[in-house]
């Protein structure tokens, strides 16, 4: 008899060692995420995830699965809540997405998308941020960065490197870079690295690849992100 | 209501292009069936100067000086629901990334410093609107009832949102309809 | 500097844990992380020099930046305002000829605000070079101006600028009882391990640093993997199994507390006993007092008395011959109030940024390191001591149901006799104000900002777990006290000391900051409450830790008890901006030289 546990009423099984999220992905549940990617280590930050477990607010990407788990994700408090994070993280960057070339691509625009998310709800803050264009290949546009760490974990975890890291404290966080003069050109990143092509928003782009596919066709034009996600996040366990 | 129990919608840009006006005429021969149901106030494809008891307010663009807080009050105070149109009304959009460069390096290079400017002079007639420190979006400023996101926003996602007023349900967008670009 | 930094990095064992300290050095030294240090250090301690930037930059007192020879901090704390902070930072600014937040043309000096430094029975108070300083006052600060221009060391300054006093006001069952060096050590080897450990359980101590787990199951937990029972704790050889750590957490940053400062100034000897204690039982050789940066002052003291105990027999190898080894080492923090979160706290120990984990996993099975750890209060290591001499019973025959024994309260605020009291679990909110000489009540915060604010409706009820759980601040305030300005200042403590790891905390309690400003600003209107408390709402449900999910404490237990302050200073109108309209034209008006009536903005329409 396997393990199981219930989200929103419906049983799903688990194995020993799941975390909620892979537990709900594997049964082609979708619970709404932008820091967690199935390839790398659990960071639970964005908190997008969060799920009631037997009454406690858990994020399902790092949270275990054991039995006799009562999961609630699609709720209409937790939706809320979800939508009201999203739009923390819009206000606190600066994401101006028809200036943007991820934007079709963009998880967090996707995600914004599958919320029904409007507008940003609270006052922006428009902090002053750089773009790191000094790369021939790469270039990061701090005003997107949502400190997910996804860069982070894929340079050191899929590429052996450790190009980037999340610095400072509160709202004055940033994403830095390895080198001397803190820019990308003078780091050993390659275009092939995990890393580069890792970033759920528009701060780490492949330069010169911005209009090969045309707005209008692009990933979640026309396909909500829980479908994209569940087709590549199976995959990517299979 | 208007007379003859037609909704009454105005519609301005503030600190937009335009290009979502241009895109609510993308409704194409829908205009004829709209027509016969709304009227409208002040608005760019009218000749009224201010609106009066309005149902619907549209508004693009976000706010980027004095007149454009004066128009927006005088659409917040006539219009039941007051519509914020796009990208630029929503958080600022292109206008708004004039936020990272302080007033004065913006007018510097515009009237004093900038190539080929002549007779250098930042303008001080007291009829031009100042400029504020930095452009906001419009809930910033004023209560806003609905918004519509996309830059601009689709042709449908206007007739989506206007039927539905119309037809009395609650104004909802569809997820093909909901793009932020 | 290459040869200081080599040296430091040598006598630190190319330990990268040990960078926060390393840190401390270099900026004691230079008064900033030179660049060249950071990339000597990378190389030296082989780890990116991004993870020393960010180390660096999370913490308060690690600046890339020089400070001025001559580094001021000011304490935030609520009490330091109340004993009139901003008046006296002002007078400071002026004389010293230098602004909030920067350094001195000639960088002889810089000043800035720091957050609560523990000195609430004494301040206003204020660091300098890291070290403490009590009861600033005008005549002082013209002195110490002059000490400061005139270059004077800070070993040469007069002693009472940094004289501490503890100001035990009320002693109870601990502090009446002090337990003389060894005696629980020896209580312990006589009764037997497993035994104490029974006895600490039947005493029913709980956590002192406010979240109440019950101790002995802590340590338990710590060591249950190993033992199928803790009877074999007795048959257990104390080198044989893996490795675990004791930690004291003597990060005591809630504002208003300063309890554990008192208690490690004049009952160090028994924390480290309780510690002692607790390694013994949970077969751990060693321990760390993690101690705030802010009680600097400390640090010699303490080593000291580590000191002491080695030469005892105490500490070390083979202790009192029992076969037992175990030191401590004393690690500082570096402002950061989130390290007083366990798994914070551990991963600041291992000399990193202190984010709390996710957990489980919990630190009884993977903390320092990733080994078991336990992690416990100062006061709690003080008392399991005190319980190994006299004993479960002695300890749970006072208190409450669930509350046993007694608790250390640091009083502060508007009352006659602040400092140290102890108090019996159980003990009414009547019964404290009524000895410590406070009159003309309008409330309490009771455990800090992250406690909860009561009113002067509630004077009867007590201290416990069960009615008003408290790590040990109680901050008083009488009717002269406004008490929006009280929970301004907490939330911006905390939008200060929010980690930024997760978005509800990290972007939360900035908006709240701002949007609780504009209400006090007078420029809320009618809805702006509601979305006030939905956004406390949030950022308590969804946060990461204990700091997101108290963060809007201090707004909503305010607002559940005086909703008209709040309403009150809202306008009846349906909407207003949040920033100043008029000031948004100020630059234009400026630059264009104009003045004009159309140069200006109404901050709401005035009605035509």
């Amino acid at each position: 008899m396997s393990k199981s546990i219930t989200i929103d009423g419906q049983s799903i099984p688990f194995i020993d060692g799941q975390t909620i999220m892979e537990a709900a992905t594997a049964a082609g549940i979708y619970i709404p995420h932008l820091c967690h990617h199935p390839e790398y280590t659990p960071h639970g930050s964005c908190k997008l995830c969060n799920v009631k477990v037997n009454g406690r607010v858990c994020s399902a990407c790092t949270f275990p699965a054991m039995e006799d788990q009562e999961v609630l994700s699609n709720t209409a408090e937790l939706i809320n809540d979800r939508q009201k994070i999203t739009q923390m993280l819009f206000v606190e960057g600066n994401h101006f997405c028809p200036s943007c070339e991820k934007s079709g691509n963009c998880q967090l625009q996707a995600v914004a998308y599958h919320l029904n998310m409007l507008d940003n709800y609270f006052p922006l803050f428009y902090p002053t941020r750089k773009v790191d264009a000094s790369h021939a290949e790469i270039l990061i546009d701090h005003n997107r960065c949502i400190f997910c760490t996804l860069c982070v974990r894929a340079s050191q975890e899929a590429d052996n490197k450790d190009i980037f890291a999340i610095s400072g404290r509160g709202i004055n966080k940033h994403l830095i870079i390895n080198s001397t003069s803190g820019l990308l050109r003078e780091t050993d990143i390659d275009i092939k690295d995990q890393a580069a092509h890792i970033c759920p928003t528009g701060a780490i782009l492949i330069k010169y690849t911005a209009y090969q596919v045309p707005i209008g066709e692009r990933t979640y034009d026309h396909t909500e992100i829980d479908q994209v996600s569940l087709n590549l996040e199976k995959h990517g366990h299979e | 209501m208007g007379m003859n129990n037609k909704i009454r919608i105005a519609t301005t840009s503030l600190a937009g292009c335009f290009g979502c006006h241009m895109s609510f005429l993308d409704i194409d021969e829908r205009i004829l069936q709209l027509a016969e149901l709304v009227e409208f106030d002040r608005s760019p494809l009218t000749d009224i100067e201010h609106c009066t008891n309005c149902d619907i307010g549209l508004i693009e663009g976000g706010v980027c000086n004095s007149e454009n807080v004066h128009v927006l009050r005088e659409f917040r105070k006539n219009c039941k629901i007051l519509v914020a149109v796009g990208a630029c009304a929503i958080n600022g959009g292109l206008p708004a990334m004039r936020n990272f460069i302080t007033l004065e390096d913006c007018l510097n290079e515009a009237y004093l410093s900038g190539i080929g400017v002549e007779n250098a002079h930042i303008p001080n007639d007291p009829e031009l609107p100042l400029l504020l420190d930095k452009v906001r979006p419009l809930h910033e400023v004023v209560k806003i009832d609905f918004y519509l996101p996309g830059c601009p926003p689709s042709a449908d996602v206007f007739w989506k949102f206007l039927t539905d007023i119309i037809e009395g349900r609650e104004p909802f967008l569809p997820y093909e309809l909901i793009h932020y670009d | 500097m290459i040869h200081f930094v080599q040296d430091l990095v040598e006598s630190n064992h190319y330990l990268p844990t040990r960078l926060l300290h390393l840190l401390r050095e270099i900026q004691a030294r230079y008064h900033y992380i030179p660049n060249t240090a950071i990339e000597q250090l990378a190389e030296l301690l082989n780890i990116p020099r991004t993870h020393i930037i960010s180390v660096i930059e999370f913490y308060s007192f690690f600046h890339l930046t020089p400070r001025g020879q001559y580094d001021l901090l000011i304490s935030d704390s609520i009490t330091d305002h109340m004993l009139g902070k901003i008046p006296l930072l002002d007078y400071l600014t002026k004389k010293l000829e230098v602004k909030v937040g920067e350094v001195r043309h000639d960088d002889l000096v810089s000043i800035d605000n720091t957050s609560c430094t523990g000195m609430c029975d004494q301040g206003p108070a204020g660091l300098i070079n890291g070290y403490a300083l009590t009861n600033l006052s005008l005549t002082r600060i013209d002195h110490l101006t002059d000490l400061i221009n005139q270059q004077i060391p800070l070993e040469e300054w007069p002693s009472d600028y940094f004289l501490v006093k503890d100001n035990i006001q009320k002693k109870d069952l601990l502090l009446n009882n002090p337990v003389h060096m060894g005696d629980a050590l020896i209580s312990m080897f006589n009764r037997g391990k497993a035994e104490t450990l029974n006895e600490i359980n039947f005493s029913e101590l709980r956590g002192r640093g406010g979240a109440g787990y019950k101790t002995a199951w802590k340590w338990q937990l710590c060591c249950e993997n190993e033992y199928q029972n803790v009877d074999a704790l007795d048959n257990v050889a104390t080198n044989n199994h893996q490795t675990r750590y004791v930690v004291c957490n003597a990060d005591e940053g809630e504002p208003g507390t300063f309890k554990d400062r008192v208690l490690l100034n004049s009952y160090a000897h028994q924390v480290f006993e309780g510690m002692t204690l607790c390694a013994a039982i949970i077969g751990a050789e060693h321990g760390f007092l993690y101690l705030r940066g802010e009680y600097l002052y400390l640090y010699e003291k303490l080593q000291t008395i580590l000191k002491d105990r080695r030469e005892a027999g105490l500490l070390g190898k083979n202790i009192l011959n029992k076969n037992l080894n175990f030191d401590i080492e004393i690690c500082l923090g570096a402002g950061a109030y989130i390290c007083g979160e366990e798994s914070a706290l551990i991963e600041s120990l291992e000399g990193k940024m202190g984010i709390p984990r996710n957990r489980p996993p919990y630190p009884v099975t993977q903390g320092y390191l990733s080994k078991p750890t336990v992690v416990n209060n100062v006061e709690t290591f003080m008392a399991a001591a005190s319980i190994s001499v006299y004993g479960g019973e002695w300890f749970a025959k006072i208190g409450t149901e669930k509350s046993k024994g007694t608790k250390l309260l640091s009083i502060c605020g508007d009352c006659d006799r602040s400092g140290i009291y102890e108090y019996p679990f159980g003990t009414t909110i009547y019964t404290i104000l009524n000895d410590c000489g406070a009159s003309d009540v309008q409330g309490i915060q009771i455990g800090g900002p992250s406690g909860i604010f009561i009113s002067n409706h509630e004077f009867e009820r007590q201290l416990g777990f069960e009615d008003l759980a408290t790590g040990g601040s109680f901050i008083i305030f009488n009717h002269t006290r406004n008490i929006l300005d009280i929970v301004n200042n907490f939330t911006h403590f905390f939008a200060h000391e929010s980690c930024g790891f997760c978005t509800p905390c990290r972007v939360g309690t900035s908006l709240l900051k701002n949007q609780l400003n504009k209400i006090i600003d007078g420029h809320g209107s009618t809805g702006d409450v509601v979305a006030l408390e939905e956004l406390c709402q949030i950022i308590k449900k969804q946060s990461h830790c204990g700091l997101g999910q108290t963060a809007a404490n201090p707004i909503l237990t305010t607002l559940s008890r005086y909703p008209e302050l709040y309403q009150g200073l809202l306008k009846k109108i349906s909407y207003e901006p949040g920033f100043d309209l008029d000031e948004a034209l100020e630059a234009a008006r400026k630059l264009s030289g104009r003045d004009d009536t159309n140069a200006h903005l109404t901050q709401v329409e005035i009605a035509s």
